[in-house]
């Protein structure tokens, strides 16, 4: 029944992005307040992550690195999961292309061991072909994905990470086997990011020289920034219109117009180049991986990184990743100063594992107590500092659609196509650093049900309503 | 000949432990929409409290504490999740349930710590000689406990008026309330029964000839997955014929692993999700799943 009133709902909501018969006139709007702010804080944040390497330790330049390499990693994940709603376990799979991609593609042959070989390309060659073969390996995997929806991908999914666990331990002429394999130093334009030989030409910047930490968290940090503003665009553009009403009724997208399939493969394929993205970094970071370092768990921390930050926001997800991926290394660092702390291997509360009790509980009391993650209360926090009181904002920050309520209850559904119709101004308003990409386009109440099944073939979970008897 | 038929008793009696996992996957499913990723920490959770009191008590015993505790792990999750079962997608709930499962595990791993623990189990490492081929007694105390266990349940689902009202709600959830059936209930008593399965699954899964109970468990119940899916998610029938299918093919493939060499060491661990990817392509709902329609 709810779905029935909800398709013209959505498309009340549709107007504003341009549906393609009409092509929407450019509009100059003045940017609201928020929007300045954003983009203020974001040219700060920028600047100080850009000045940050002159004064930090190598510990806690490890850390940023790590912190960015898994952030590169959750906007990708967020694409899939919190954008278009298809919850995917197989990101470790995709992680673990990229890094041993890029191993191959430009390492050397060697291993003491188990011989592994390698093709010597260059650093910057080999990491794009390391992308890229994530990319094909989520286009192999799509027609599963694209058939599957929501829970039934979910499961579908892990049986990558196990497939993928097999091949990394057992084609040793690629990974090196149980032990791992060793990275090729990234060089580019003559710098070298690694421990500086006699002959290698040192960098200074402002008297500090850069060594091999300082110029890894420069190239990360710029991967970085482009990962997030392709993620910030995509989003702000038709397909991440798309995408997000393929999350909220895929029945109803389908309807409009979207090629379901289509975009949830391309989705697939745009998050697994990510991640193997995040795949190479994490390569320059390990240094030696090994294959035991891309199981089951490490998918679950990166769906913790967005659930975190929140679903489908990208700043959302790059806090997220903060957290979960610098909490073992504080936890670590800092070890000697909590008291209750255990060595590892003890029996007692060690870091690795209180880092766990801290990300799997933040995951239950996130989903609890503010489905919109870290990213929710941000926006809810900037919009009480400027004093905005305007209903649809706070619609806006209000939790997103997995929050809402599915139950498709007549007063939720009214005040949701209310504030849709209100929202219409304030949607170019979104102009600056952006979390909010997710909430403009779903109002609460804009039947945020699990995705149901597209004209496509494809099997869903049994959902009220739309189960044949 | 022997071998093969020694291979398949083995993956019957693995196959049916998986089933009894599966069955609780499903039967969670089918109540309350929740894929629980967290089961795998709850059969750990059963195993722990098992091996903790088995050295001071009997077995038995020991037993029924564990599947108190097991049922109550399962109940307290339900109950946080009912908090939100309301507003929240099928998708969100997955993750909260994986939340749940890597503070529990992070925990329990920590508390058994390296060795594997023994449960102490009244079988021991006792053989028996059945149709001229040796099988270790637990796996037939496996096939045993499973078919009563599957019979109990599918006369109690089919029979009880909790059976019934399960029935009804995974039907139609709406209509079911609103003939009185306390949905609530119905939710709380799946869980109950998954976490009771999962704690007898544990005990099979970590008896002779498996080395015992660590962290590693965790991964077999895992297996329950492809079982449930490729049975159909929503479908008790096909959870027991997912688990025995599983269990088989990943016996057969461990017993003929030396003529598969070419797949790999260890090829019997990924056997279950090739089976479920291949089943997935034919028919995504697998194979008893309702296939989902949608009208606008």
């Amino acid at each position: 029944m709810s779905e029935v009133t909800a398709v013209p709902k959505q498309a009340a909501g549709q107007p504003p992005a341009p549906t393609g018969e009409k092509p929407a006139k450019p509009r100059r709007v003045k940017r609201s307040l928020e929007a300045r702010i954003q983009t203020v804080l974001g040219i700060a944040l920028v600047l100080a992550l850009f000045a940050l390497p002159l004064y930090l330790d190598d510990s806690l330049l490890t850390m940023g690195q790590a912190v960015m390499a898994a952030a590169v990693g959750a906007i990708g994940l967020n694409l899939l999961t919190g954008v278009t709603g298809q919850l995917s376990l197989a990101h470790a799979f995709f992680i673990a292309i990229g890094t041993y991609g890029y191993a191959y593609f430009s390492g050397s042959p060697g291993g003491v061991a188990t011989e592994y070989g390698g093709l010597e390309l260059p650093p910057l060659l080999g990491a794009t072909m390391a992308v890229i073969l994530a990319g094909l390996a989520g286009l192999a995997f799509s027609p599963i994905a694209s058939r599957l929806s929501g829970i039934y991908l979910g499961v579908a999914s892990l049986s990558l990470v196990f497939l993928g666990q097999h091949l990394l331990f057992n084609w040793e002429g690629v990974t090196g086997g149980p032990n791992g394999r060793a990275v090729p130093t990234f060089t580019l334009a003559g710098l070298v990011f690694g421990t500086p030989q006699p002959g290698d030409p040192q960098v200074f910047l402002f008297n500090v020289p850069l060594r091999r930490n300082e110029l890894l968290w420069y190239l990360f940090l710029v991967v970085l920034i482009l990962a997030y503003l392709f993620a910030r665009n995509l989003l702000r553009g038709r397909p991440g219109r798309a995408l997000q009403m393929i999350r909220d009724k895929q029945t109803a997208a389908a309807v409009m117009g979207v090629n379901v399939r289509r975009y949830k493969s391309a989705a697939f394929v745009v998050s697994s180049m990510y991640a193997g993205a995040a795949g190479v970094l994490l390569a320059l970071f390990l240094r030696n991986p090994t294959p035991g370092s891309f199981g089951l768990i490490l998918s679950v921390t990166y769906l913790a990184m967005i659930v975190i930050g929140g679903l489908g926001s990208i700043p959302g997800a790059v806090v997220g990743a903060a957290f979960v991926a610098a909490t073992p290394l504080l936890l670590n660092r800092y070890a000697d100063f909590i008291p209750f702390l255990a060595q590892p291997g003890s029996g007692g509360v060690d870091s690795g594992t209180l880092a766990k009790y801290l990300y799997g509980g933040a995951v239950v009391v996130v989903l609890l107590l503010e489905p919109g993650g870290v990213a929710a209360l941000g926006r809810r926090l900037l919009f009480t500092l400027t004093g905005t009181t305007r209903r649809q904002k706070m619609r806006a920050a209000a939790p997103v659609s997995s929050s809402v309520a599915e139950t498709g209850d007549e007063t939720t559904a009214e005040t949701g196509a209310d504030s849709v119709e209100d929202g219409v101004p304030g949607r170019s308003d979104n102009g600056g650093g952006a979390p909010s990409t997710q909430s403009l386009d779903s109002p609460p109440g804009s039947s945020p049900a699990p995705p149901s099944q597209g004209p496509d073939r494809g099997t869903e979970p049994p959902t009220e309503g739309n189960r044949r008897p | 000949m022997s071998f093969f038929l020694e291979l398949l008793i083995n993956g019957l009696s693995v196959g049916a432990v998986y089933a009894l996992i599966a069955l609780g996957f499903v039967i969670i499913f089918k109540a309350t929409e929740v894929i629980n990723f967290a089961h795998g920490s709850l059969l750990l959770l059963g195993g722990y409290t098992i091996s903790e009191l088995t050295p001071e008590t009997n077995f038995y015993l020991a037993l029924l504490v564990g599947l108190t505790v097991t049922a109550l792990g399962a109940l307290f999750i339900e109950r946080i999740l009912a908090l939100r079962i309301r507003t929240a997608n099928t998708n969100t709930l997955a993750i909260m349930t994986i939340g749940f499962d890597v503070v529990l595990t992070a925990d329990l791993v920590r508390r058994i710590g390296v060795d594997p623990r023994s449960l102490f189990d009244p079988w021991k490492n006792d053989t028996v000689q059945v149709i001229g081929v040796t099988i270790p007694l637990t796996r037939l105390v496996a096939i045993g406990s499973a078919v009563v266990l599957l019979t109990a349940f599918f006369l109690a689902f089919k029979y009880t008026s909790w059976g019934v009202a399960m029935r009804a709600s995974a039907e139609d959830a709406e209509a079911a309330t609103l003939m009185g059936i306390r949905r609530g209930r119905v939710a709380a008593v799946a869980w109950i029964i998954a976490g009771v399965l999962a704690c007898i699954a544990v005990v099979f899964l970590v008896a002779f000839p498996t080395p015992g109970l660590d962290g590693s468990v965790i991964p077999v119940a895992l297996k329950a997955f492809p079982a449930a899916i490729l049975g159909g998610l929503d479908s008790t029938a096909g959870a027991l014929v997912g688990g025995l299918i599983v269990g088989v093919a990943e016996q057969l493939t461990l017993g003929y692993s030396s003529e598969l060499s070419f797949l790999g060491r260890g090829f019997a661990e990924v056997m279950p999700y090739v089976i479920m990817i291949i089943v997935l392509l034919i028919k995504p709902s697998g194979l008893f799943g309702t296939r989902e329609v949608s009208r606008v």
